[in-house]
């Protein structure tokens, strides 16, 4: 039963997903992009619970490797779409509008 | 803290990360998006790091501090123009942390033979979106071939790879033992695979495979949140699959092509182009000046080789003062241009010019005739009217910005060689193209030198 309830979750996220991505403008793509990849970084959640319950060196190791490396995803991924956005202004109105004619 | 109260906060992570992409739609309201994305994350670690289930921090500490001091210092070091690069190898991470936790999550007790699968299949995606990520790296930063490396009997080596990776995964989800030979043939043949699905494809298709690569690293954590049983990695997870598939079908229909031709074929060498010939009309910085003083429209057209000339900034300083001369200054961008979707908005975005100047294709295109100057900077398939024109043309049917239907094309190049994808360019011998020669960089330079004089 859990496995659909998880398929159900999923279904309902894509099409989510679809209606919320189409709408980025092509402008924001490279963003959009690094965005979402620090957003696939939530494995970091999954990561979590591996190196940390302790059950196996084996478990432990592996779940702490996981760990770096979705942070590196997470940290670095949020950074660089913050960097890059923050670029991203708009004409400045007073002083050199004179161009419109 | 109990598994209800950590679901229910995942709930509202998930909202702040939905209401995140929704503020993406306009560059106002972006950086906003990206920050309640950024807090979406934060309370969804911080939270998980109350479960239970966790007994010991000490090694989540030193990868935590290790992770964020690595992505960090990237982060503030990359330069805009290597953004391609950088977002593939953090693909690539991604994509390893994600097999990391299949991995790991077979070592919990009692799992079903559908985890084991969702196992495997966040293994898989996860290897295959972590080798592909390096080759795509390795050929973005050109440490290796940027071409597509195609042999005679690939198609065949790869469905024997498939068909051994299904082999092995069957074999490994029926009796799933911790140290089965299995278990280390799926994780190694997803490892190949990866390699083997980005190296046929060329340089100029990049932006296709970083933006798939971005959806499999989604998919890669949605497979993990099966796994474990984690909602939120898979609503997460799905969100970023959809987003890469969105990007990957743009970039696709920008270059008329379908997916699986710039997947499973090297850029066609088959179709020889009509060959082109003709003079070229050569100008020099000083008559370039005349015409674009007494323009009143002036669109720029960048492509992969403003970046590579490091041209942005001259651009919009020539950009600038056209406008103070009167001239309406507009941007043009192709979809394909740069080595990512959206790169070259970023380059000029970092040079300062104004978001609201930056045009799309299909804005330019149906008013492209009452432009006076288009100035090509290094941009030459974008531009190709051979596309519209030339059935023969491997680009034949691609989008292009029809820049030869302006009243005066300025194309800024090094020399006469093609482009990317080795095709010739009828618009350099067009009736209304004059072409300077030279570094992009340095004749703008020049250009500006005449209107300050």
């Amino acid at each position: 039963m859990e496995a659909v309830f998880l398929a159900f979750v999923l279904m309902l996220s894509i099409f989510l997903g679809f209606e919320l991505i189409s709408k980025v403008p092509a402008t924001l793509h490279t963003p959009l992009m690094s965005g979402a990849n620090a957003i696939s970084g939530i494995t970091l959640v999954g990561a979590l619970t591996s190196a940390g319950a302790g059950i196996d060196g084996m478990a432990t190791l592996l779940g702490a490797l996981a760990v770096g490396f979705a942070t590196i995803n997470v940290v670095g991924g949020y950074m660089v779409t913050n960097r890059m956005l923050s670029m991203f202004k708009k004409k400045d109105a007073p002083g050199k509008a004179g161009g419109q004619s | 803290m109990s598994d209800v109260l950590i679901n229910s906060v995942y709930i509202i992570a998930a909202a702040l990360f939905i209401f995140g992409l929704k503020l993406l739609s306009s560059p106002a309201t972006a950086v906003r998006g990206n920050l309640f994305s950024t807090i979406a994350m934060f309370i969804a670690v911080v939270v998980t790091l109350f479960s239970r289930d966790i007994l010991e921090f000490q090694w989540i500490v030193a990868a935590v501090i290790v992770g964020s001091i690595v992505g960090a210092v990237t982060a503030q070091k990359v330069a805009m123009t290597s953004m391609p690069e950088m977002v593939a190898l953090f693909n690539g991470s991604g994509g390893v942390a994600s097999l990391l936790v299949g991995w790991a999550a077979l070592y919990n007790t009692g799992n079903t033979t559908f985890t084991v699968v969702t196992i495997l299949l966040s293994i898989l995606i996860g290897g295959v979106t972590f080798s592909g990520s390096i080759v795509a790296w390795g050929k973005l930063a050109e440490v290796m071939t940027s071409r597509a490396i195609v042999f005679g009997a690939q198609r065949i080596v790869n469905a024997l790879l498939l068909a051994a990776l299904v082999v092995c995964g069957v074999l490994f989800a029926l009796d799933p033992a911790l140290d089965s030979p299995y278990l280390y043939a799926v994780i190694a043949l997803s490892l190949v695979f990866g390699v083997m699905a980005v190296i046929p494809i060329g340089g100029a298709d990049m932006p296709v495979v970083i933006s798939l690569l971005n959806s499999y690293s989604g998919l890669a954590a949605c497979a993990a949140g099966f796994a474990i049983h984690n909602n939120i990695l898979i609503v997460a997870g799905s969100l970023v699959g959809a987003a890469g598939i969105i990007l990957t079908n743009i970039m696709c229909k920008a270059m008329n092509r379908s997916l699986a031709n710039v997947l499973f074929s090297g850029f066609g060498a088959v179709k020889t182009a009509t060959k082109v010939e003709g003079e070229v009309k050569p100008i020099n910085t000083e008559d370039a000046f005349l015409i674009l003083e007494a323009a009143s429209s002036v669109t720029f057209v960048p492509g992969y080789g403003m970046a590579v000339a490091q041209a942005q900034h001259v651009v919009r300083e020539l950009g600038e003062l056209l406008e103070e001369n009167g001239a309406e200054v507009t941007y043009a961008l192709h979809p394909v241009a740069g080595r990512m979707p959206g790169h070259m908005n970023v380059l000029l975005a970092e040079a300062n010019v104004p978001y609201d100047q930056l045009v799309e294709m299909d804005d330019i295109n149906p008013r492209i005739s009452n432009v006076d100057v288009a100035v090509v900077i290094g941009a030459n398939d974008v531009v190709n009217p051979a596309a519209r024109e030339d059935e023969n043309s491997p680009i034949y049917g691609m989008p292009i910005i029809n820049v030869d239907q302006a009243r005066t094309v300025f194309v800024l190049k090094r020399s006469m060689a093609s482009g990317f994808s080795g095709v010739d360019n009828p618009l350099f011998f067009g009736e209304n193209t004059r072409m300077l020669f030279g570094d992009a960089k340095q004749s703008l330079s020049a250009v500006i030198a005449e209107f300050k004089n």
